[in-house]
């Protein structure tokens, strides 16, 4: 009899530890590789901003952590509702995996924004719309951990979990189109859109393109690695439980 | 060495920071990753012996 591959069959974990062992040094060879030639084209080989000096060598981080920040939240949010609407584990271990990343790219976003808003708006922190709902949205990253870490039944906390990543959602849409909600602060508007008007000029464009790509990879190798882990933490909780009734 | 101006500072910093959180989150990342794997390995260990 023919089986049926579909998407959903993924979500079995031994499916899952199977297909993603062969993928996980292909995507982190890559993600290494991308990252380290769009760093080295943007930082050396591209030259100052007219108005921002060597300052514009910071976008090469800023923009891609920022990205991921917003689109890890999406990515925890999607798979957040698989798990409550189909109870799939690995959806849930897998947004679990993501946050660390998550976090981690908000704050490298906050930290290059406030070194690079030093010099150019001449303070380290506004209240800015942007700035404050990515304030909130690593917030709500800390939260989310933090409610993982004090639940002890698996089921309970991915639950609770899932109905705050769907909170935090909404400020993860304000990080993104605070700007375009707001015409005003001091952030301006995005550096990569479909209007070539609004567009970081050619010179910086390409090797962003790179980094984009590169952190993009980088997370996705991080959260594959790490929903490994937690797979594999799962069932040493199950073994030990079962050690310790025996 | 790119010649970075009055803003080398800046900038320096930037990578630098960065490149701490992020070669840290790999680094806990594969960390974890060994240390499960290992107590996994024994706890089956223990089961299957």
């Amino acid at each position: 009899m023919q089986t049926e591959m579909s998407l959903w069959s993924y979500a079995n974990p031994t499916r899952f530890m199977a297909t993603t062992r062969p993928l996980l040094p292909w995507l982190s060879a890559l993600a290494a590789a991308c990252l380290v030639v769009g760093l080295v084209w943007g930082f050396f080989f591209t030259p100052d901003d007219y108005r921002q000096g060597s300052t514009v060598k910071i976008i090469y981080l800023h923009v891609p952590s920022a990205l991921m920040a917003i689109n890890a939240w999406f990515m925890m949010l999607v798979a957040s509702l698989i798990w409550l609407i189909r109870r799939h584990h690995v959806s849930a271990l897998a947004a679990k995996a993501a946050a660390p990343v998550g976090v981690t790219m908000t704050l490298v976003a906050l930290v290059t924004g406030a070194v690079w808003g030093s010099p150019m708006w001449g303070t380290w922190w506004a209240w800015d719309p942007r700035l404050t709902s990515f304030l909130i949205l690593f917030l709500f990253y800390l939260g989310y951990m933090a409610l993982w870490a004090a639940i002890e039944d698996p089921d309970t906390a991915a639950d609770l979990t899932s109905v705050l990543c769907l909170v935090g959602s909404v400020f993860a849409v304000l990080s993104r189109y605070a700007v375009n909600f707001w015409n005003q602060g001091l952030h301006q508007g995005a550096s990569l859109s479909l209007d070539k008007e609004e567009n970081v000029a050619d010179v910086f464009y390409i090797p962003l393109l790179v980094c984009i790509a590169g952190f993009v990879l980088l997370f996705v190798a991080l959260v594959l690695a790490r929903t490994r882990t937690e797979i594999r933490a799962r069932r040493l909780h199950a073994l030990q439980l079962r050690e310790r009734m025996a | 060495m790119p010649d970075l101006g009055k803003y080398a500072v800046e900038v320096g910093a930037a990578y630098g920071l960065s490149a701490v959180l992020i070669v840290g989150l790999v680094a806990v990342t594969l960390w974890r990753g060994k240390r499960v794997k290992r107590a996994l390995d024994a706890a089956e260990g223990r089961r299957n012996a």
